[in-house]
């Protein structure tokens, strides 16, 4: 699965910064039917997590409820440079992992 | 005489549930939803839930319903002893009606979270906050959808 996570390289220390993240996925709903009318199987990302250095920061579970390839914009208080680590899985049990890192000054 | 006050009798009493009803409406922090919806209680556990520090945003109008933006924000100062625990999101008239949770922390610096979410036609979006001292807060916006998501679509 491809995601584009897009947050500041830099931050100054206590800055509130802005986290996007769009998740390629079709999230199907299992509402639909394919071209013989047979259901299609519900395929959405249930959980999504985001960590700061090993600790969480946000969390989220979705449902069909949230459109096509999933848009999260959230945000975070900039305390020391590290990772962000973002997770998340759909019903299929596939999972997802996607790393950044920002340098915190001051 | 017998016959007027029988129809004065009468009015009153179709005009009371009318009022009532109305009145419970106002009173209900989740309207459209029933404060005594089973996917509400499951979050606020029967405790109650009042209006007011959430603001859902969404277009008035949405001419698709498989993609609406929507932003969530909720009025506080997000310190260690006063933050968001948590944003969860109500669908009136999706299949599927608890549409997303948010959980926050003191670390989020400002309480509110953005996404795209679907939509089966024109309906009351719910959000409801879980704030770290216990108490649950919410606030709607209506959504007119001209094509729907989830059912009929190809």
């Amino acid at each position: 699965m491809v995601a584009r996570v897009q947050i500041p390289k830099e931050a100054k220390r206590g800055e509130i910064i802005e986290i996007r993240i769009v998740i390629q996925h079709p999230m199907e709903t299992g509402f639909r039917r394919d071209d013989v009318g047979r259901p299609i199987k519900r395929n959405v990302i249930t959980a999504f997590s985001c960590k700061f250095n090993g600790a969480q920061i946000f969390r989220a579970d979705m449902s069909s409820g949230i459109s096509a390839n999933p848009y999260l914009q959230f945000y975070t208080v900039a305390q020391a440079s590290g990772e962000f680590e973002f997770y998340w899985i759909d019903d299929e049990g596939n999972q997802g992992l996607e790393h950044q890192s920002i340098v915190v000054s001051g | 005489m017998r016959r007027r006050e029988f129809l004065a009798g009468l009015a009153a009493g179709l005009a009371l549930p009318g009022r009532a009803a109305a009145q419970a409406a106002e009173e209900n922090p989740i309207a459209p939803l029933s404060p005594v919806d089973p996917k509400v209680l499951a979050v606020t556990k029967g405790a109650p839930v009042r209006k007011g520090r959430v603001q859902l945003t969404l277009p008035q109008l949405a001419d698709n319903g498989n993609s609406v933006p929507m932003k969530v924000s909720v009025d506080s100062p997000m310190t260690a002893k006063d933050h968001v625990r948590a944003i969860h999101l109500f669908s009136e008239r999706n299949p599927v009606r608890d549409m997303a949770a948010f959980y926050l922390g003191p670390d989020a610096g400002r309480a509110e979270v953005v996404s795209r979410v679907r939509l089966a036609g024109s309906q009351t979006v719910v959000a409801l906050a879980e704030l770290s001292d216990g108490t649950f807060w919410s606030g709607s916006t209506p959504v007119v959808v001209t094509l729907s998501a989830c059912l009929d679509e190809s």
